[in-house]
């Protein structure tokens, strides 16, 4: 890689070598995702502008308490608990793999992407069911006097306050921003998930290969982890932002 | 860690790498100093071999077959079009900005024609233009679209993507000392992103509805629903396609900027010892990568509040008596997302012309530049200061007014660094020999704008007169002298400064002469004026204002205004032809160093090939700006300290 050794005694930033000692790909992916994070920031405080601009918002407990299979069983936040586990786990075989990497172990490498990519793709999946249910659901809410059936959308929603009507309690049409930050932001991160499983692909089928055992180091695993935990990170303020606060 | 991981070192993709895998670590004597007029690496190699029996002849070869095997591969396709060379990505950058200049540039040409004779008709218009100029009057639609391309073109294409992808990728390998970028793949994507933005930004101009007219700053509701203007239907979802496109092509190339810079210098290339060009340009980087995302973002909400009804910046609007269903989106929001990329996008245009001006003016003074650890750190005030100052565009928005307060503060403090910035150059050209040549006199002019226009920004920081001057001509004036002129006259000196390491030929002097001064009387001819119609309270964006008394005494100095600014046009064809027939009919460059400058780029043979040095890549052994020193012109970075040599 090198051709000339470096003097010990040379000082990190004089040049003539990485003054991280990283590799220009590592520095490159540190760069990006802090790029990243500008975005996604931009858009959590966006929605945090709008959120708090407005009277009432949508109850967490109330919009994700449905669970697949469970029917109309009331189970607050359970479903995203288990999406959030899912994807954590995700990480933790992530940075398996990058151990198994450090020790050249291919086999062992192989097997820890093949869990990342099932727990990426499982997340996808939790995620397409919550969406599905949310768009499709019917919750009664009053509008004009009248009760109609709304699913959750990105121009309408049935998570407004609570009025009496007829003898019971009804819901109102909520505020028309909840749908559109909510799909949008974690239809962002979805789209970031669903390309680092890809990339995590295109890494596992170089594994295979044997690509990374002839240039005698698995760094393209280390680099697509950094991305892999920053996507998961990334969730826990997205998890933060619509399911707890 | 990894097994094999010693401390790496100026990796680079691909060839590049072949490259210096197989040159001897051992020095080559022949070395990059008295390499031979205009010869690639290749031919050196073989031309070196005879005359210097005593080379270690395997070595040798394989360089030289490197080289030679490198070049079979080349072809017209891999060195002109998909070329992975900085240096042919950085003129590709350079022509396309060059193309847009001109099409930016006509555009207002054309908008000044209705602004100075809002009378008159001008047939040609109609077989220009078409249903936009029926009768030879420009529409107010388009009028409207033309000074929005206009800025789009110029801030974006030209002057971020022409200015700072010309030279960062021209300048960043061949002044610290590397081969090529760090990733010269990601390289030639950013550009071909940028591409693929022009393309699409350029089509938009052809849709039947026009291309986008809501001001290059595209504040919705108006650039959010089509039913507003016509230049919000189609051309509006063109417009952030595009911008997304370019976006990438930023993030790309500014990725590549960041890490080449810190982790490619050559060995003795400490930070401090950088040219100054190379500390803008990395601060042009960090603040592109950082602030793009989030007009990223802006734009993303934007065309889902376009496309899928979404209410992220619209709320309670009627528009052509049609109640809209959105609500509790606010049109404010989008204005902090634009500009928190806005105002470090004006720095991302200013700190390259900063960077070149700095070091053609120590160049060309003979003196070293005065404060060169001021330079750095007031670039770094400001990139930093770039970020916490967005909201003076937002005075007038009904920001809190103690916020206003500390923003007023903040882009007041802008000021300190700005103003260290031109101490330095003016000590720097003080009782200095200086050189004319037609770099320095822009670099010169650049400091002359840069005074000019920084001023009034003093005027319109202050929320109490931007009240009254927001919105006026007075802003118009101050930006385009500020930023827009300012970084042409950067551009420019770039251009002349280092045309000759580019083409390995000069441009003609007396078309440059002629050039500078038609375009820094112009300049000042055209945007003067504009503080006073701006004072007296002219609006900015208005199609015609012979409707309003109040400026009707104005009617001769805009008049005044449109006919200087086709003069300057006019010569900026002047210099677009210099720069083509110079291109290919220029004088030849004869000499290594032909501005006796101390920066690595100089070392190189007088038409680098890919891989920039033939031998080895020089060492550097001491900072840029050791002119005039211990009785000696001028003392290149690679040159080792003598021991008798004084400090500086």
């Amino acid at each position: 890689m090198s051709t000339t050794a470096i003097p010990t005694n040379t000082k990190w930033w004089n040049g003539g070598r990485s003054p991280f000692n990283a590799s220009y790909g590592k520095v490159m992916m540190w760069y990006f995702l802090m790029s990243d994070a500008f975005t996604f920031g931009a858009f959590l405080i966006s929605y945090g502008t709008i959120r708090f601009s407005v009277n009432h918002w949508a109850d967490p407990n109330e919009v994700f308490n449905a669970f697949p299979f469970a029917g109309h069983a009331n189970l607050p936040l359970a479903f995203v608990s288990l999406m959030t586990f899912i994807l954590i786990f995700s990480s933790v075989t992530m940075v398996l793999a990058v151990h198994e990497g450090h020790k050249m172990n291919r086999k062992g490498v192989e097997k820890y992407m093949i869990l990342t990519i099932l727990g990426g793709l499982a997340f996808l999946g939790c995620q397409a069911w919550e969406w599905t249910h949310m768009i499709t659901g019917d919750h009664a809410v009053l509008v004009n006097g009248e009760i109609e059936k709304w699913g959750t959308t990105v121009t309408k929603n049935p998570w407004g306050p609570h009025v009496m009507h007829e003898g019971q309690m009804v819901s109102t049409p909520g505020p028309i921003a909840f749908g559109g930050y909510f799909f949008g932001i974690t239809g962002f991160h979805g789209f970031h998930v669903f390309s680092g499983v890809i990339i995590n692909l295109v890494m596992l089928i170089k594994t295979r290969m044997g690509h990374f055992d002839q240039r005698g180091h698995y760094e393209m695993i280390e680099k697509a982890g950094l991305y892999w935990h920053f996507v998961d990170l990334v969730w826990v303020f997205v998890f933060l932002c619509f399911y707890l606060v | 860690m990894f097994p094999d991981k010693a401390p790496v070192q100026n990796i680079t993709d691909s060839t590049i790498k072949q490259v210096t895998q197989v040159l001897p670590a051992k020095k080559i004597k022949t070395g990059y100093r008295q390499v031979p007029v205009e010869c690639m690496p290749g031919e050196l190699k073989s031309k070196n071999m005879s005359s210097v029996a005593t080379l270690q002849h395997a070595d040798v070869h394989g360089a030289h077959d490197a080289h030679h095997e490198h070049h079979h591969h080349e072809t017209f396709i891999t060195k002109y079009v998909f070329s992975q060379d900085h240096k042919m990505i950085a003129k590709q950058f350079l022509i396309t900005g060059i193309i847009w200049a001109i099409i930016g540039g006509l555009f207002s040409v054309i908008f000044r024609l209705q602004l100075g004779y809002p009378d008159s008709t001008f047939p040609w218009l109609e077989d220009l233009l078409g249903h936009w100029a029926a009768g030879g009057k420009l529409k107010p639609e388009f009028y409207y679209a033309l000074v929005t391309m206009h800025g789009t073109i110029l801030v974006f294409f030209v002057l971020t993507a022409g200015l700072s992808g010309t030279f960062a990728n021209f300048l960043i390998p061949l002044q610290i000392g590397a081969r090529d970028m760090a990733s010269p793949f990601l390289n030639m994507l950013s550009y071909w992103f940028f591409f693929l933005a022009s393309i699409i930004m350029f089509s938009s101009l052809f849709v039947q509805t026009g291309p986008a007219s809501g001001g290059w700053t595209i504040y919705p509701p108006l650039s959010a629903l089509g039913e507003a203007s016509s230049g919000s239907i189609i051309g509006m979802d063109l417009w952030l396609v595009s911008m997304a496109m370019f976006i990438i092509s930023s993030l790309l190339g500014g990725l590549n900027y960041i890490t080449t810079i810190l982790n490619m210098r050559t060995k003795g290339m400490s930070m401090t010892r950088l040219p100054l060009t190379i500390w803008a340009l990395f601060f042009t980087a960090v603040l592109g990568v950082l602030s793009f995302p989030v007009l990223l973002s802006g734009a993303i909400l934007l065309l889902f509040d376009r496309n899928l009804g979404t209410s992220f910046f619209l709320s309670d609007i009627v528009i052509a008596g049609k109640i809209l269903p959105n609500e509790g989106g606010s049109a404010i929001l989008f204005q902090h997302l634009f500009w928190f990329l806005g105002h470090p996008e004006v720095y991302i245009i200013l700190l390259p012309a900063m960077g070149m001006s700095s070091e053609i003016i120590s160049v060309n003074s003979r003196k070293p530049i005065f404060g060169y650890m001021a330079m750095v750190g007031s670039v770094f005030a400001i990139a930093i200061l770039a970020f916490l100052v967005w909201a003076h565009h937002m005075f007038v928005t009904g920001l809190n007014p103690f916020l206003g307060s500390v923003f007023v503060l903040l882009t007041l403090l802008i000021a300190v660094p700005s103003a260290i910035k031109v101490f330095n150059w003016l000590t720097t050209l003080w009782r200095a020999n200086i050189r004319f040549t037609p770099g320095m006199l822009f670099a010169i002019g650049f400091v002359s704008l840069f005074i000019s226009g920084g001023l009034t920004g003093i005027f319109l920081g202050n929320s109490a007169l931007d009240l009254h001057l927001h919105d006026t001509y007075f802003v118009v004036a101050h930006f385009h002298i500020v930023m827009g002129v300012a970084s042409f006259f950067g551009m420019f000196a770039g251009v002349y400064h280092w045309f000759p390491k580019m083409f390995g030929r000069y441009l003609n002097n007396t078309m440059a002469y002629i050039h500078f001064w038609i375009t820094i009387i112009g300049s000042y001819l055209i945007f003067w004026p504009m503080h006073y119609e701006g004072l007296a309270g002219m609006p900015r964006r208005y199609y015609d204002y012979s409707g309003w008394s109040s400026f009707n005494m104005f009617a001769g100095l805009n008049e005044f205004i449109s006919f200087v600014s086709m003069i300057v046009f006019a010569a900026q064809l002047l210099f677009v032809f210099n720069f083509f027939y110079s291109i290919f009919k220029g004088r030849k460059v004869t000499e290594l160093n032909p501005w006796g400058a101390n920066t690595l780029e100089w070392t190189t043979p007088i038409r680098p090939g890919h891989g920039n040095w033939p031998g080895e890549i020089p060492e550097v052994h001491r900072g840029a700006y050791d002119y005039a020193k211990d009785g000696k012109e001028f003392i290149p970075q690679d040159v080792p300290v003598g021991e008798d040599e004084s400090k500086h």
